[in-house]
């Protein structure tokens, strides 16, 4: 055990400590005169920045758009996935497929195959029903991303509330529909109450990995046009590594940090609860 | 609940409709990769399938280097953490003391921690351990990301052993090490083995990491990927060959550990 914590704990705090520590210097890779120490500044730039405050904004819009769609559909299809129906288990599959697909991968078919204006499906599909095609990445730049991450994540939510489905009672089921009740009084009533806890397990996960969503933006509009795809784990990038300012990008990286942790204070509760040693 | 026909006609047309709705994108990336450079811009359904783009992708010879890098970076990130996990989950499942429950929680919570927060401290350390663009460096890294996920597998897989027959191993005089090797590895080998699969895929797909801290020398197929995202890289045949070859042995993968994915996951919360 000895061995797994201590590397941990060092992968854990030695950079934790090191973005502390950037984060009230100046220091920027290509200016090395700007050295010292600026404590709050760095901070103070920041919070104050336009560019941040946007970054900030796009963030919460693409996690709680991401949010509602995957586990608004996933809850939907794990009930519809549910029922019995010829050749259930290979629909299954195909529909939890997506979300092992690399990033750059969905990212660059949908981007490049689907929604390409002139090239792509969408758009040859637009001008078979006579309509004009839509240019997506630069028309509804954040739509776009929003519906390739969607895309990824909603096999997750699917996966992890189908399993939940399953484990529901069957007798009380049963005895809900000698009552009376009808398909939608038994999801709503039954299904859904049963599904709480896993509904806001998955919100919490997904919450973590989408707060940083990287990957999808950088290959497809790196943060534009503008910044209008710009979320805060891009910001961050663009100020370490494509104008080196390793101070600026350590104040935005703690901001990540404590926003991640907000959440992921309730989610290490609600599975402490049952974790049973 | 017997369904009535109607009913499971309807489950049926949208079931299928829903999954080859969000399977699409595969298919077609699938199908683009046998067309030509030509017929890939056009959205036609008729063509004369040929393997031209996969003769291209290999012909760049980078591109065993891609997914060579790609094979040893997410083997050796899987087998270093298991190296790591293996006694951890066995010391934490069968010998607890009271601060078994803290660790464990708070190795969980490790993983929390938003990667882009550390990406400076990361890439700087790196840069002064000569460790950007080489291979050791994301294999420690991707070892680290899924060490949390990996002992809490194992700590669950463990859980299910009684520990009746390790005492009985015990009695006979095995020692800790073999106690290990010859009776809890064989027991719990399906668990440790799904464990292995979901680190695989975790590995293989990393996006994040990869991209920031290689350039060409280990940098993986993620990055390969990313590199058609260029304006002039509009190769639409080459892209979806490339992406195919890509995806397509984890997605096999994936097929086969759906559930042990629920389990790690989601850390045992939803079962």
């Amino acid at each position: 055990m000895v061995p797994s914590v201590v590397v941990l704990l060092a992968w854990m705090i030695v950079p934790l400590v090191m973005t502390l520590w950037f984060s009230f210097q100046r220091y920027n890779l290509i200016d090395p005169t700007t050295t010292g120490f600026a404590g709050l500044d760095n901070y103070r730039y920041l919070l104050t920045d336009p560019d941040f405050l946007i970054s900030l904004e796009k963030t919460l819009i693409l996690v709680g758009s991401v949010l509602i769609i995957t586990v608004c559909f996933g809850t939907l299809l794990a009930v519809l996935f549910n029922q019995p129906f010829p050749g259930r288990n290979i629909a299954r599959v195909l529909a939890i497929s997506p979300f092992f697909v690399m990033p750059t991968v969905s990212a660059l078919v949908w981007k490049n195959l689907l929604m390409h204006p002139i090239y792509g499906v969408f758009g040859a599909m637009a001008r078979t029903i006579g309509m004009q095609p839509v240019d997506w990445f630069a028309d509804y730049p954040l739509a776009s991303v929003i519906a390739i991450v969607s895309w990824e994540w909603l096999p997750f939510a699917l996966l992890i509330l189908l399993t939940a489905v399953q484990s529901l009672d069957h007798e009380q089921r049963e005895a809900a529909r000698m009552d009376g009740a009808g398909a939608l009084a038994q999801f709503f009533f039954i299904t859904l109450p049963h599904l709480s806890r896993t509904i806001s397990v998955v919100v919490m996960i997904e919450t973590i990995f989408l707060l940083t969503v990287f990957a999808e933006i950088f290959v497809t509009t790196s943060g534009g046009p503008g910044n209008a795809t710009t979320n805060l784990a891009f910001l961050i990038y663009a100020r370490a590594l494509l104008q080196f300012d390793i101070g600026g990008a350590s104040a935005g990286g703690v901001v990540a940090i404590v926003l991640a942790n907000v959440v992921a204070f309730f989610l290490v509760r609600s599975i402490a609860r049952r974790l049973e040693v | 609940m017997e369904a009535t026909p109607l009913q499971r006609v309807l489950a049926t047309v949208i079931g299928w409709g829903v999954a080859l709705l969000l399977f699409f994108p595969i298919a077609w990336m699938v199908l683009t990769s046998f067309k030509s450079e030509g017929d890939a811009t056009s959205p036609h359904l008729l063509f004369s399938p040929t393997l031209e783009s996969y003769h291209d992708v290999f012909a760049r010879a980078d591109y065993v280097t891609f997914a060579l890098n790609s094979v040893i970076i997410s083997l050796g990130g899987t087998v270093l953490a298991l190296l790591f996990a293996i006694p951890a989950a066995y010391a934490m499942a069968f010998h607890p003391t009271h601060r078994t429950r803290g660790t464990l929680l708070w190795m969980l919570s490790t993983k929390m921690l938003p990667p882009v927060g550390v990406l400076m401290p990361i890439y700087m350390l790196f840069r002064t351990a000569g460790l950007l663009d080489s291979r050791s460096g994301l294999v420690m890294i991707y070892a680290l990301m899924n060490l949390p996920i990996i002992v809490w597998m194992l700590f669950t897989f463990y859980k299910e052993v009684p520990n009746e027959i390790l005492e009985a191993g015990r009695m006979d005089g095995a020692h800790t090490a073999s106690e290990v090797w010859f009776l809890l590895l064989p027991l719990t080998l399906p668990g440790v083995a799904s464990t292995g699969l979901l680190s695989l895929i975790l590995c293989w797909n990393e996006a994040f990491w990869s991209l920031n801290l290689t350039s060409a020398g280990a940098a993986p197929l993620t990055a390969f990927i990313a590199s058609f995202s260029s304006p002039e890289g509009l190769f639409f045949a080459k892209l979806s060959a490339a992406s195919t070859m890509a995806v397509a042995p984890i997605l096999v993968f994936g097929w086969f550990s759906q559930r042990q994915l629920v389990q790690g996951l989601t850390f045992g919360a939803v079962k």
